[in-house]
């Protein structure tokens, strides 16, 4: 009991909690005393030993919630963690880098690949390529400025319908059977208006989207059947360096132009049309391209963005073929017969186009 | 100037625990700390601990009545943490020899063999509570842990007065410090 007292007096005196008439008593005590001396001492290191322990203690706890607090923060990073909100930012912190990357890789991959899909498809959705077919909104407002013309074109149309777009076409068959682009045929029906500006009603009979070819057959009262088609559809393959022309409706004014054969190959290599060299534009897809001696060799179809007058036509046994595909079709068509022989040999090319203009037509496709 | 103003202030707040501080010293050298320790054969745990034990070395000098701290803060903890990590790393057995990291080092050793002879009284503090048993441990801990006062901690313990919580305060108190000196002494 006196060591507690005597503790309780230490503890006090270490303190300053002792008044100072005590105060005097204990260090009096502590001179005489050489026992309570070295008591007060020990005890008061003693004491610093716990308060320095005790603060080891609390060091401790604020390094330790300091460290979870950064951590949760995402200012450290510690690869895996305690909180769910920390771990993803710490993830995130710890993988930014190598995300990154990983995107721009995968980007460059994303574009590589689709630049390689572009570069090996042949396709006429190709944005190197530009479908020749247009849009006939345009075509429907200058009709519209010129006002005698909308007429007629309603006359034709059946009401309520939406002209889509415009190209070109030519006669195979004098009873009306016209080979033009499929890509042209983008709605439900068409008309064609010859070089004259004459409308006649027609029905889609075959679209091959393949080749891109189409068959569109005139079925209008008013339609009379040319007594001959002057040109030949040629089976052979042309050569290089050809001369070749062509007509067309890019306006809805028949367009004649010329170039040459430029490669026997189209496209990347499609060995399904080739590649000429000639002015073209949208509303020349679908019309024929002639030699120097009037034979079809081919239906200009695509040309090729971002490069000058190089145009790509579909050569014209494709034509042959999908005729066979015709006849096959529908009893209907047996009769279907490809001209075999040109009467332009040798003529003046002014009069060549006199006689070939009248088979070359203005298509319109629309869509209810 | 005014780094070293700011660096002053830190380690005053360091010194007197004040968390703000600390999360300042932590947030701008912790990471540094982490890639040698990661760069060195060690662990995030690892790097933590030693993180750690660094901070609480600087801290103890902080506490000291002569303290001048002669370098940026940075340099004298990745000292620290060097010097611990090879420790460490030499203990193990994972010493390979060499060490990565060229920071600027100063003289730490009699700053640590201090913080090791800190640790080791605290070890000892440590067995001496954890030996004393209930209630005694509990109550020793209230008082001069977390700083209870006496009615708090009569009421918590269920003493009948303060005084009699004080006696019984006493009573283990001279336990506590005749376990802590046997060891101590043996120590010394």
């Amino acid at each position: 009991m006196d060591d507690i007292l005597l503790l309780d007096a230490i503890e006090r005196y270490l303190s300053g909690e002792m008044s100072a008439e005590e105060r005097t008593y204990f260090e009096n005590l502590r001179k005489t005393t050489p026992e309570i001396d070295q008591m007060v001492v020990e005890h008061n290191m003693f004491l610093h030993q716990i308060a320095d322990y005790a603060a080891n203690i609390q060091i401790k706890q604020t390094l330790h919630e300091v460290h979870q607090h950064l951590l949760e923060r995402g200012d450290l990073n510690e690869g895996g963690a305690l909180s769910s909100k920390g771990k993803v930012i710490q993830f995130w912190n710890k993988y930014k880098r190598v995300t990154a990357i990983a995107a721009s890789v995968g980007g460059v991959i994303a574009l590589f690949i689709s630049g390689l899909a572009m570069y090996f498809s042949t396709s006429v959705n190709d944005p190197k390529l530009e479908q020749l077919g247009k849009d006939l909104e345009v075509v429907k407002k200058n009709q519209q400025a010129q006002g005698n013309i909308i007429n007629e074109v309603t006359s034709k149309i059946p009401t309520n319908a939406r002209l889509l777009s415009g190209g070109s076409g030519f006669l195979v068959d004098p009873k009306g059977y016209i080979v033009t682009n499929a890509h042209i045929l983008k709605g439900t029906g068409a008309i064609v208006v010859n070089s004259k500006g004459a409308e006649f009603k027609s029905s889609i009979v075959l679209i091959d989207h393949d080749k891109d070819l189409a068959i569109l057959k005139i079925n209008d009262e008013e339609y009379e059947a040319v007594k001959t088609i002057p040109y030949s559809i040629q089976k052979t393959n042309s050569s290089l360096g050809e001369e070749i022309f062509t007509l067309g409706y890019p306006r809805n004014e028949i367009v004649y132009g010329m170039g040459y054969l430029s490669a026997k190959t189209g496209f990347n290599g499609d060995s399904l049309s080739y590649q000429i060299q000639i002015s073209a534009n949208p509303g020349n897809s679908g019309g024929p391209v002639f030699n120097k001696n009037g034979e079809v060799i081919g239906v200009l179809s695509t040309r090729q963005a971002q490069a000058d007058g190089v145009a790509f036509a579909v050569k014209s046994k494709n034509i042959h073929s999908i005729i066979e595909d015709l006849k096959k079709s529908d009893t209907a068509f047996r009769k279907v017969k490809i001209p075999a022989k040109s009467t332009l040999k040798g003529v003046e090319r002014k009069t060549q186009i006199t006689k070939v203009e009248d088979c070359v037509f203005f298509v319109k496709a629309y869509t209810k | 100037m005014k780094g070293d103003t700011n660096e002053q202030a830190l380690l005053k707040g360091l010194a007197h625990n004040d968390s703000k501080a600390v999360e300042i010293i932590y947030k701008e050298n912790f990471n540094m700390i982490q890639a040698f320790i990661l760069n060195n054969n060690g662990s995030y745990d690892e790097a933590r601990d030693i993180f750690q034990e660094a901070m609480i070395a600087l801290y103890e000098k902080s506490q000291t009545d002569s303290f001048v701290l002669t370098c940026q803060i940075k340099t004298y903890l990745y000292s620290i943490c060097r010097r611990l990590w090879l420790k460490r790393l030499q203990q193990m057995g994972r010493y390979t020899g060499s060490i990565d990291g060229f920071e600027e080092t100063v003289a730490v050793e009699e700053d640590l063999e201090n913080h090791e002879k800190r640790n080791a009284e605290f070890a000892i503090m440590d067995r001496a509570l954890n030996s004393l048993g209930e209630p005694c441990k509990s109550l020793l801990q209230g008082y001069y842990l977390k700083k209870m006062d006496m009615n708090a901690l009569a009421a918590e313990f269920g003493y009948t007065n303060a005084d009699n919580a004080k006696n019984q305060k006493y009573k283990c108190l001279m336990r506590l410090k005749k376990l802590f000196f046997s060891q101590y002494n043996i120590g010394e």
